[in-house]
């Protein structure tokens, strides 16, 4: 049988994957890929306390409604993000996120 | 060991090969393609949670867009630039932090009683009825903030050449 707790040790090791790949890459394309595999734990997260919850149906419907809303907020994220990067890209020929410090003191 | 447990194993090993593959590739193609396996692999997991709209739009969304955009700004950015740019002095502290994180949040999970209950499924007919009866003003809310967005991003992207030649353009 699975129990909840299976779901939820998923999701903090794909949380914990996305933090390494944010604090470690230094290609802005690949913290953006790791903030999005962050943003999949808080999903997966989310599912195994609105599937398994004994509260009734209105419960997991307000789970499941909430990650949609998660996926839309995080779609419009990512295409605005990736914007971002290519402007980037385009002004300063780079996209190393070391680089970009003009606002360092 | 029940086949839904095997099941749910299989996707669990789908998202973190992926996102692991994610992290530490020095072939950014690689990444995104294992960035697609795990988006598989958490549609496969919300399948086992008896969410079958929610895989659906997880493949359709993830595993069709953001994959397929994520390649298209490798293709506009070099991708040359990224080989050398895998390799980084704050690894050992970055692995040290996401490590400590994972025990602090695994031991918070473990100790944590949850009442056992079994899995309820959600018809789809029932979660559209929440979705546009009760959610109704959010999601058109949420509609307009991805227009907003979209708009933004083209406006973000738009050359100064090209809006220069319009300028031109419409003088003459």
């Amino acid at each position: 049988m699975i129990e909840p707790v299976y779901f939820q040790i998923l999701a903090s090791m794909l949380f914990c994957v996305g933090i390494y790949g944010v604090l470690a890459r230094r290609s802005a394309v690949l913290v953006l890929m790791s903030i999005e595999l962050m943003l999949n734990a808080v999903n997966i997260n989310l599912i195994s306390y609105a599937s398994f919850s004994d509260l009734g149906t209105d419960h997991a419907s307000l789970g499941q409604v909430l990650i949609i809303f998660v996926i839309t907020i995080a779609a419009a994220e990512f295409a605005l993000a990736i914007a971002i990067i290519l402007r980037l890209y385009r002004n300063r020929g780079s996209v190393n996120v070391d680089e970009i410090d003009l606002m360092k003191g | 060991m029940t086949f839904a447990l095997v099941l749910f194993c299989a996707a669990s090993v789908f998202v973190i090969v992926g996102a692991i593959v994610v992290v530490t590739t020095r072939n950014i193609v690689y990444a995104a393609l294992g960035l697609l396996v795990t988006m598989i692999g958490t549609a496969g997991v919300f399948l086992l949670a008896f969410a079958e709209f929610l895989a659906l739009v997880q493949l359709l969304i993830y595993g069709g867009a953001v994959v397929i955009v994520v390649l298209f700004a490798l293709m506009l950015t070099r991708i040359e630039d990224f080989r050398h740019l895998s390799n980084n002095r704050q690894q050992p502290i970055a692995a040290i932090i996401a490590l400590g994180i994972f025990a602090v949040l695994a031991t918070a999970i473990i100790s944590t009683p949850f009442p056992h209950s079994e899995r309820t499924a959600l018809s789809v007919y029932e979660l559209g009825e929440r979705l546009f009866v009760d959610w109704a003003v959010p999601f058109e809310v949420a509609s307009l903030v991805l227009l907003v967005a979209l708009i933004g991003a083209i406006v973000l992207v738009r050359s100064d050449d090209s809006g220069r030649e319009i300028e031109e353009e419409n003088k003459e």
